[in-house]
């Protein structure tokens, strides 16, 4: 880029006023703001005592879970959407011909990369039945990086675990009809 | 001689510890400010090791302190050893040294404040809470030692061997030697005013007269203390460090203590020059009606005189720290432009302002009909109000310094503007 590009456009500082070049006043707001901050409430979280609160759960992106529906089975059709739009390829699905009646596919194996996700929320955007869904747990951590590779057993139990805090989102957020419903 | 070398030995005891402790424990309160003004906590955790006691987080410095110790010591292979050892050193040992000269108090009491016959003889002179008393020169031997600072930097950056730390070592340099000259004439001022380059009858003259010589010289108290900041390295004026954009400049290349020496060293600047502005213009460990202003004094007024004298500089360091989170860093330019286009030129008027004063002052203050330091007092704002607006309206700070697209008045010609 040259400083005469005619598509650059030149925008000139606003002059400064006297109050401005004195220096003096501006300096003695600038410092009115610092003691402000200095007495105002502290923002900080304490946090193994104190835990943070997502202020909307519904749209926070924490750890995954995966949805189960009425009878207590996974949600998921293992339709791939979501490991096709996951942009780091964390979402590993194996599928299998369903044994339920009212689908044909359900993954036999559902594994995530807790440790190459980046907790975009694609996956819950791309899922069209509402099966994967991210909590606000944050706290997640483990000892090795096999570890760290959630199968389909713990998330579900993810689920299991944040059931009752955090009720499914589709109905909330976008009243999409589960599956079976009529509108 | 043997009791003088042995309250020699105390005072230096003393002093070394309570300046370590409150460098160590001043770094505390800067985290602290630093977390309070961006809605944080800051540090509360550290407390008493092993147990669950928090203690708001006392514990920190000494884990700190803990840290810079057990951390690796890596001497990169490429640096010139000795000069690379011999740099952090000078720079601590000088900036210690400054506080030889400096008063951390009044006196003691004549005789400890005991019956004559209880204490040995050498004590019936009042002690002077200074390492050494009667120093002639002793506003000039802080000026040396604090230029020794300068070397320290330089060379680091030079011993380095890398030439990002030279350049910040030469910037440092550059830097540290402009703001001596108004910290000089910042200086000058008051000696001239005073008479005297000893602090300890800086000090006691302005106790006696009852006037700082904030009041009475504001001129020369303003171009010291933006001097103070400079020469300290605090932000807005710290460009040798300047941790986000320049990576620290000459002590790169520094680990483990060698590099908390230079921490610490800078530390100890920023205490200099809020004892310089205590002892110079605010009064030292005078406060109207509480201390007095004799050298004779009694158990508590000495140690009321001891905790002014600490609280104000106290409070000058806390001022210092509520900048840095205020003002934002000026660039290499305007740092220069400020020192050689404003803070010489005021340092001068104050200089000269003084000097006239010294001479006709008493004849001025007969004919405005105030007493002498009232009419001083009068003469100092009026010229700082006047200098100040004509300073600032024929020196506007520049904040722009884009290359130009064409030609602009006071810029180069278009031609000439080079384009990367």
């Amino acid at each position: 880029m040259k400083p005469d590009d005619e598509n650059v456009r030149w925008i000139e500082e606003p002059k400064l006023g006297l109050s401005g070049k004195t220096y003096l006043p501006l300096a003695f707001e600038g410092l009115t703001t610092t003691i402000r901050h200095l007495l105002s409430r502290k923002l900080t979280v304490q946090f193994p005592e104190e835990r943070y609160e997502a202020p909307d759960p519904l749209i926070y992106r924490g750890v995954h879970r995966l949805n189960r529906d009425e009878q207590g089975r996974v949600k998921c059709v293992a339709c791939f959407l979501c490991a096709t739009a996951c942009p780091v390829h964390c979402i590993d699905i194996v599928a299998a011909e369903s044994p339920w009646p009212d689908r044909e596919k359900y993954p036999e194996s559902f594994t995530i990369d807790e440790l190459r996700c980046i907790f975009c929320g694609m996956c819950e955007e791309a899922c069209p039945v509402d099966a994967i869904e991210l909590t606000s747990l944050f706290d997640l951590s483990g000892k090795s990086r096999e570890e760290m590779v959630f199968d389909k057993a713990k998330l579900l139990s993810v689920y299991d675990q944040t059931e009752d805090s955090e009720p499914m989102k589709s109905a909330q957020l976008s009243q999409t009809p589960r599956p079976g419903e009529t509108e | 001689m043997l009791l003088f070398t042995i309250i020699a030995m105390i005072k230096i005891a003393l002093l070394l510890a309570g300046l370590m402790g409150a460098a160590a424990y001043l770094v505390l309160v800067e985290r602290w400010i630093a977390a309070w003004v961006q809605d944080r906590l800051g540090p509360n955790r550290v407390g008493i090791p092993l147990t669950k006691i928090r203690i708001f987080g006392l514990g920190q410095p000494i884990a700190d302190g803990m840290k810079f110790i057990f951390k690796e010591e890596f001497t990169p292979g490429h640096v010139d050893k000795f000069l690379y050892f011999l740099a952090p050193v000078t720079i601590f040992s000088a900036a210690i040294a400054v506080f030889a000269v400096v008063p951390f108090g009044s006196v003691l009491p004549a005789n400890l404040g005991l019956p004559a016959d209880w204490v040995p003889e050498g004590l019936a002179e009042p002690i002077r809470l200074v390492v050494a008393p009667g120093i002639d020169v002793g506003i000039l031997y802080v000026g040396a030692m604090g230029g020794i600072a300068v070397y320290g930097m330089l060379l680091g950056g030079w011993a380095s061997n890398n030439k990002y730390s030279l350049l910040g070592g030469i910037r440092s340099a550059a830097q540290l030697i402009s703001y001596e000259i108004p910290l000089g004439l910042g200086i000058l001022g008051v000696v001239l005013a005073t008479g005297s380059l000893r602090l300890d009858v800086i000090i006691a003259q302005q106790a006696q007269t009852g006037f700082w010589n904030v009041v009475l010289q504001p001129l020369g108290f303003l171009v010291l203390f933006v001097a103070g900041f400079a020469e300290s390295g605090r932000l807005p004026f710290d460009l040798p460090e300047a941790e986000q954009e320049l990576v620290h400049g000459f002590h790169t290349e520094y680990s483990g203590m060698k590099l908390m020496m230079y921490l610490v060293s800078e530390f100890i600047h920023m205490f200099i020059a809020s004892f310089l502005l205590v002892i110079l213009f605010f009064g030292g460990w005078h406060l109207w009606g509480l201390t007095g202003s004799g050298d004779v004094v009694s158990w508590p007024i000495a140690i009321v005189r001891v905790a002014v004298l600490l609280g104000k500089v106290l409070a000058t360091i806390l001022f210092f720290m509520m900048a840095r989170w205020t003002w934002a860093r000026f660039r290499f330019d305007q740092l220069m432009a400020l020192a050689w286009k404003v803070m010489l030129p005021l340092g001068l008027v104050n200089l000269v302002v003084v000097a006239t004063w010294v001479e006709y002052g008493h004849r001025l203050a007969a004919l405005l009909g105030l007493p002498e330091p009232a009419a001083m007092a009068v003469c100092g704002w009026g010229v700082l109000v006047v200098s100040w607006l004509v300073v600032t309206l024929a020196v506007p700070a520049t904040s722009d310094n884009r290359p130009r697209r064409g030609p602009v008045a006071g810029g180069l010609p278009a031609e000439e503007i080079e384009v990367g």
